[in-house]
């Protein structure tokens, strides 16, 4: 970037340094479930596993021996309000860490790639083809028919099948980046390679892997639910919004309130993750737009 | 153009080839696999008996060669749960997830182009910008949850389709929206830059400077040159859609493949999911190929090396 350039950049953060108005009603429902899934035991009506199975399948508002089901009661007499509030600790928890796991393994194989160029890129880049070739979903579920399902298994799962998008923008960058001045001068001043990477090429591609990591963000929440969904994520009892929509689908007829609610969430999770990704990709990357 | 043809084959085989390898491993990687294939109850006999006749007793080398050769064959083993060779598994459930993927298609194309041409043509007006909204909202509704309140509103309630199986002809019908939808996004999307790319070409300026009406232009000269994006797209997004049946199968109860694979992993049915996976993952990367060579047939640009 040349000099004039960045300082345009810069007077142009400074200026549109406000609130993203745009956006702000987006964020703060993000927000409201983050706060939600952290406290979830103090904000949960009662404990989302306990069963009543003299209250089964209440509609929303039902009162049953001292418990108010505000969102109603699933098939086993759960709590559909607090089972919704302790979901979201699972689609957060996981979406975090495997947009950070998945993050890391594919900006480090990316820079690495660009950086030594030879056997190394042609290995790394060809991986990231293949993976990128076939729909995550058959990688997902024939990595779970091998690990077996659980939470940790689709943290794994998600990260080994979504690195190679951190990964090919990572390589992108690098190679614009590697060429520089600066680097080129560091180098022969004798800085070792995690140096190089680390302090000076890293800070110069963080904004492009932050708009790609918030943008996989919103999908990993969609594909653990999509694997709870199909019995291959989160195990029950523990409450996952795709698990319990996948109840509720047997519920159509006569309970509409056990598949509704999760899925209200889950869209409105996604809408508003979605929003602000796009948000973070107009402002970091103006040339995307 | 043969050469470009050939490299591009080439990178393709190797994709297959890397993902048979993937595959391959990932099974070693967890351990035992003659426990992928044994039922949970199995004696330490019975697991021995099956390593031996299944030659998992032999050298990894040996075994993985074998492998490459009987999946090139299109032998993918038998299922152990029904007795039966997996390939047969997969013809019987193929049809009815073609059908779907094409009901999806379907849908995806016939409201998606249109409303992304709208989208480009009425750019900043109320229509617009509500059918922009309708497309966000496509896009961050998981299937599945679309899928349930397509049932519960016009299976259970209006009685409209039949909410589940594939008895009657009717049954596609939702399904096929279903999966539709989340393709019918990305083709708006498409259609939409496609078409505003066009609207600054000199043609169009000519077109109008001749009198012509803009309607005459749109679909006379400008949809034809707009189309090429949406081809190349196309090819992509059927191996979207064969990999969102997954899901929709599974709402719907429809008997494909996607259903068959659900059901191979609650039965702990190895041979099975690694059958249709590979032959997804194969799908997936054969379409990829077509959709590249489509894109360089349409614009040599893309095989001599040019960028645009």
């Amino acid at each position: 970037m040349s000099a004039p350039s960045q300082k345009i950049a810069a007077v142009k953060s400074a200026k549109s340094f406000s609130l993203p108005w745009a956006v702000l009603p987006f964020l703060f429902i993000v927000g409201a479930m983050v706060i939600l899934a952290i406290a979830a035991p103090l904000v949960a009506p009662v404990d989302p596993n306990t069963q009543n199975l003299l209250a089964r399948l209440k509609s929303p508002g039902t009162v049953s021996r001292g418990v108010t089901y505000i969102l109603g009661s699933d098939e086993l007499g759960r709590d559909v309000l607090s089972r919704l509030i302790y979901g979201a600790r699972v689609s957060l928890f996981v979406a975090f860490s495997s947009v950070i796991l998945s993050g890391t393994i594919g900006s480090i194989l990316g820079m690495v790639a660009a950086f030594y160029r030879g056997w190394v890129e042609i290995v790394i880049m060809r991986l990231v083809d293949i993976v990128l070739s076939v729909p995550a979903i058959l990688f997902a579920i024939i990595t779970v028919a091998v690990l077996g399902p659980g939470l940790i298994n689709v943290v794994i799962v998600l990260a080994l099948t979504r690195w190679p998008r951190y990964a090919r923008v990572a390589y992108g960058q690098t190679l614009s980046v590697a060429n520089m001045p600066y680097v080129r001068l560091s180098r022969f001043m004798g800085a070792s390679w995690p140096r190089l990477l680390g302090r000076h090429i890293l800070p110069n591609i963080a904004g492009s892997l932050v708009v790609v990591a918030t943008l996989e963000f919103g999908l990993m929440v969609l594909f653990e639910a999509g694997l709870s969904f199909l019995g291959l994520g989160v195990q029950p009892p523990t409450a996952s919004w795709g698990a319990m929509l996948s109840t509720g689908r047997n519920y159509v007829a006569t309970a509409w309130w056990i598949a509704t609610f999760p899925g209200l969430a889950l869209f409105l999770l996604v809408l508003s993750i979605n929003l602000i990704g796009d948000h973070v990709r107009d402002r970091l990357d103006p040339k995307a737009r | 153009m043969s050469i470009f043809f050939a490299k591009r084959l080439f990178q393709a085989l190797i994709a297959i080839f890397g993902v048979m390898t993937l595959i391959f491993f990932l099974q070693r990687l967890a351990g035992d696999p003659v426990l992928l294939l044994v039922p949970m109850d199995a004696t330490q006999a019975d697991i021995e008996r099956m390593r031996v006749a299944l030659g998992f007793d032999r050298p990894v080398a040996i075994q993985y060669l074998e492998y490459l050769g009987n999946v090139m064959l299109f032998d993918f083993g038998r299922s152990y749960v029904q007795n039966v060779p997996v390939i047969d598994l997969i013809w019987t459930r193929l049809p009815y997830t073609l059908m779907l993927a094409g009901g999806a298609l379907v849908v995806a194309f016939g409201i998606g182009i249109p409303v992304g041409i709208t989208l480009a043509i009425r750019r900043g007006r109320p229509i617009a910008r509500l059918l922009s909204a309708l497309v966000l909202a496509g896009q961050s509704m998981p299937t599945f949850w679309s899928a349930i309140l397509m049932i519960m509103v016009f299976g259970v309630w209006l009685g409209w389709a039949p909410p589940s199986g594939a008895r009657e002809v009717s049954s596609i019908v939702m399904p096929s929206i279903a999966l539709g939808l989340l393709s019918m996004a990305t083709f708006a999307r498409v259609a939409r830059t496609a078409v505003l790319d066009e609207l600054e070409k000199d043609y169009v300026r000519t077109g109008h400077a001749k009198g012509l009406p803009m309607r005459r232009i749109i679909f006379r000269h400008l949809l034809r040159n707009a189309s090429i994006p949406v081809v190349t797209v196309s090819a992509l997004e059927i191996a979207n859609l064969l990999a969102g049946a997954v899901i929709v199968e599974t709402v719907f109860a429809w008997p494909g493949l996607g259903q068959l694979t659900i059901q191979a992993i609650t039965a702990r049915d190895f041979m099975v999911v690694q059958g249709v996976v590979l032959l997804g993952a194969v799908t997936a990367i054969g379409l990829n190929l077509v959709a590249d060579l489509l894109y360089s047939l349409i614009d040599p640009r893309i095989r001599m090396g040019v960028s645009g």
